[in-house]
């Protein structure tokens, strides 16, 4: 056992580093956890970074060279994430499209296509949405309705998405349709890319309970796909969604925000008589809970490392991570607010408290986007346990005949 | 980047797994529960010596095996899962333990030999009435030429230990004392506990002879380094005990019926066994970086055994009561197994100090190591 890189990684490691420390600021405690406060700011700020990461080599560091990478292997992805987490840079807009969609048009996608639509992911010049869940069709996310109609070389998409991040300000998208509803309800399902520009869609922002509006309904009326836009077969739509989420549940590591640290620090101020929390037997024990638990994950996280370093392929263990630190997310983002007592109510603008309630109001999202804490404990119990399905009324009927509920 | 134990070190924990189901660690430690007479199991005992386990740690100048903390680790994982019932923690992980890091070389040569070939069997008195031993209530007394009075509880193995490490009051501070059991001035009764597959004494000393190990005034401070240590192992021994329950639980939430379907196929009990995985892997997580802490003499070593002991009591006591749970009326059961993991979960969740005061223990670290 031992926490050193090898040579190589360690090399590969003082490289990331010292471009980091070049071309970006060092985080700042002390300083509210940057939220997006003017999107269209953001999104520029955002996209001049990628396109630094882009020109040095960093963006997309596993892909082939010819794609915008540099072959990269596992472990060294990971010493980048590592090293950039230390810094101050703009996150989250290019998350879906790098972790979810270009691996999937990695696998799917023909030669010409990769190598039109990759670079300029890579670079940032061009924004992808995932546009998979429904009103009728999230976690069940099989249970989709929008319809394609095949027309010679084309596809007609109707319907409705909901809930797409970021369909406001993209270019592109992912899609899976239903091509035929007389299928089971898993056969019936065929996927596509598309420009977001298309004609017929219509884009309407839906207002979070943050009182932002980073997710959309996106509406299909008569869109024209072209079928050189299909990836997979027809009918596969499912197969491939399910490798994209995979690449999703990989994405979605750490919930970004407050941690243990923040509500360590936090405890240890002083209030007006001088007392600080930390004396407190009940803020403490909570203090020694979040403490374990995120150690435990960054701790998982070595040894997924581990074996990467070793080029064994790891364990089920970073399953874990979504459900371990959305919850954690949320309980200190309530421990902040409780803090201040009465004073906790008041919406601060700015600095440490203003961290604590953007955990606070971000962290039900985090529990609900990218598969459900109930979801999560469903694929645990199921894949790595290997605990029995729940029974299904959808199993082996064609899709129209499955109970909807209206 | 190796968070990992050695490929040597998986295959001792593969022989050591081996070993402890052919000897069927687990009835032997009904047997002991059963047999008021019975306060261990000598044959497995006896194996376990043979097998060199005692001597792991212990320098090969004295007939040790010389190897680190790590392949105790892996073998505390496997004790722990079979419920393996012999005075391996005591004598191993702490009194061995205390006089590595502080005995002088004549009670080296005398003692590490003999413990490496099973003559002697060590253990170690701290507690004196119903409260958290501290520095402060140690009442047992030792003069200035070394005689020990007082009476200590919940001493795990006394009955058949040889020797026993006490941590006693001097006029010049807290020692450790170490003391031959078989001395008449000693007497030894056997106390009934929540686990009796492990049997716990107390002891009363009557102007007993015993011997300093370490300093004149810092016995507290020794106390708790091996104390310390200790941690990371039962820590390891509750991953393993953990991990046996969700297995148990697991299985049978496979093969159980209820209404027609698997009761495994249920979301109350899929999600239960979720959640005792989570707290299982955040155990393990947090277990495999305190190894490495204990045995690379880490700066953050204290926080690290913490860390690994609070996570690892949560997980044992979850996973072997909600394994309980799982298994309905067969799991209150003399017959089954589960009981006798809700047992040792208990135990090792307060034998050398609650889930309260190592909480405690791992935010004290973090304040000291933020003050500078
Ligand atoms: C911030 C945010 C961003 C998102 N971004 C995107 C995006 O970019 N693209 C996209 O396609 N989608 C996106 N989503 C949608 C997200 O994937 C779904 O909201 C999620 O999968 C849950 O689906 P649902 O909202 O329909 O809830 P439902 O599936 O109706 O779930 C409601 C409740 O029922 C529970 N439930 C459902 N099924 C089961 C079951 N089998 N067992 C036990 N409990 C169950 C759920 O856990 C939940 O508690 C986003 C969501 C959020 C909150």
């Amino acid at each position: 056992m031992d926490f050193k890189d090898t040579t190589k990684e360690a090399e590969f490691r003082k490289k990331c580093h010292d471009w980091l420390d070049a071309n970006a600021p060092k985080k700042d405690s002390s300083k509210a956890i940057s939220g997006v406060n003017d999107e269209t700011e953001y999104l520029a700020e955002a996209a001049k970074w990628q396109k630094k990461k882009y020109d040095a080599g960093w963006a997309m560091l596993h892909w082939p060279k010819e794609y915008g990478g540099i072959n990269a292997s596992p472990i060294e992805r990971i010493i980048w994430g590592q090293e950039e987490s230390k810094f101050d840079v703009p996150r989250g807009v290019y998350d879906i499209g790098l972790g979810m969609c270009g691996p999937v048009l990695m696998e799917y996608a023909t030669e010409e296509q990769k190598q039109r639509y990759l670079p300029p992911m890579a670079e940032g010049k061009e924004i992808w949405c995932q546009l998979f869940s429904e009103p009728s069709a999230g976690s069940d996310v099989a249970g989709l309705r929008s319809k394609a109609v095949k027309d010679g070389d084309n596809w007609i998409i109707n319907g409705q998405k909901v809930w797409t991040s970021g369909a406001h300000y993209s270019d592109f998208g992912i899609l899976v349709v239903r091509h035929d509803p007389d299928a089971e309800k898993h056969k019936g399902l065929t996927f596509f890319f598309l420009d977001m520009k298309s004609p017929g869609i219509e884009v309407r922002p839906i207002k979070q309970i943050t009182g932002t509006s980073n997710f959309n309904e996106v509406y299909f009326n008569d869109v024209v796909i072209p079928d050189s836009q299909r990836l997979g077969e027809i009918g596969d739509g499912w197969k491939v969604a399910i490798t994209t989420l995979m690449n999703e549940r990989l994405a979605v590591g750490d919930a970004n925000g407050v941690d243990v640290e923040d509500a360590f620090k936090l405890a240890k101020k002083q209030d007006d008589e001088g007392d600080t929390l930390i004396n407190d037997g009940s803020v403490r024990d909570s203090i020694a809970d979040w403490y374990c638990e995120a150690k435990g994950l960054s701790n998982t996280k070595l040894r997924t490392m581990s074996a990467l370093s070793k080029g064994e392929t790891p364990g089920p263990e970073a399953s874990i991570t979504k459900i371990v630190s959305a919850n954690k997310l949320q309980s200190i983002g309530n421990f902040g607010i409780d803090s201040m007592d009465m004073a906790g109510m008041l919406r601060s603008d700015e600095g440490v408290s203003r961290s604590f309630q953007n955990a606070w109001l971000g962290a039900p999202g985090l529990r609900i986007a990218g598969g459900t804490d109930e979801i999560l404990k469903n694929i645990i119990a199921e894949r790595i346990l290997g605990l029995p399905q729940d029974p299904r009324a959808d199993k082996g009927v064609a899709f129209k005949d499955i109970p909807s509920g209206n | 980047m190796n968070l990992d134990f050695s490929d040597e070190q998986k295959f001792l924990k593969e022989e050591a797994k081996k070993f402890l189901t052919n000897e069927e660690a687990l009835k032997k430690a009904r047997n002991v529960m059963e047999n008021d007479d019975a306060h261990f199991d000598n044959d497995l005992w006896k194996k376990i010596v043979e097998l060199g386990w005692t001597g792991i740690r212990i320098p090969e100048a004295y007939d040790g095996l010389g190897l680190s903390h790590l392949e105790l680790c892996v073998i505390a994982e496997e004790l722990g899962k079979s419920l393996a019932p012999t005075p391996f923690s005591s004598s191993v992980y702490i009194f061995t333990e205390f006089l590595i890091n502080f005995a002088n070389d004549e009670i080296k040569e005398k003692l590490l030999p003999a413990l490496v070939s099973g003559e002697a069997i060590g253990t170690f008195a701290v507690t004196e009435d119903l409260m958290a031993p501290t520095k402060e209530n140690i009442n047992t007394s030792v003069s200035d030429n070394g005689e020990i009075s007082g009476k200590k509880i919940a001493i795990p193995d006394a009955k058949i230990a040889t020797h026993l490490i006490v941590v006693a009051k001097h006029s010049s501070g807290i020692q450790l004392r170490l003391v031959d059991l078989s001395d008449k001035s000693v007497s030894i009764d056997h106390q009934k506990t929540i686990d009796e597959t492990r049997a716990h004494y107390s002891v009363s000393f009557n102007n007993t002879p015993s011997l300093l190990v370490g300093s004149q005034s810092d016995g507290w401070s020794h106390y708790n380094h091996v104390i310390n240590q200790s941690a990371v192992l039962f820590a390891f021994e509750q991953v393993g005990g953990a991990e046996a329950t969700l297995e148990m639980a697991t299985s049978y939430a496979k093969e159980r019926y209820a209404f027609g379907r698997p009761i495994g196929s249920y979301q109350a009990i899929k999600h239960k066994l979720s959640d005792m995985y989570v707290a299982l892997t955040l155990a393990r997580s947090n277990c495999y970086y305190a190894a490495w802490a204990l045995n690379s003499e880490s700066a953050d070593f204290e926080l690290a055994a913490a860390t690994a002991r609070v996570s690892s009591t949560k997980a044992f006591n979850l996973c072997s009561q909600e394994n309980i749970q799982t298994h309905g009326g067969n799991g209150f059961t003399w017959e089954y197994d589960c009981h006798l993991y809700y047992k040792r979960a208990k135990l090792l969740s307060v034998n050398i100090g609650s889930l309260k005061n190592w909480k405690n223990k791992l935010v004290n670290n973090l304040e000291k190591s933020n003050t500078h």
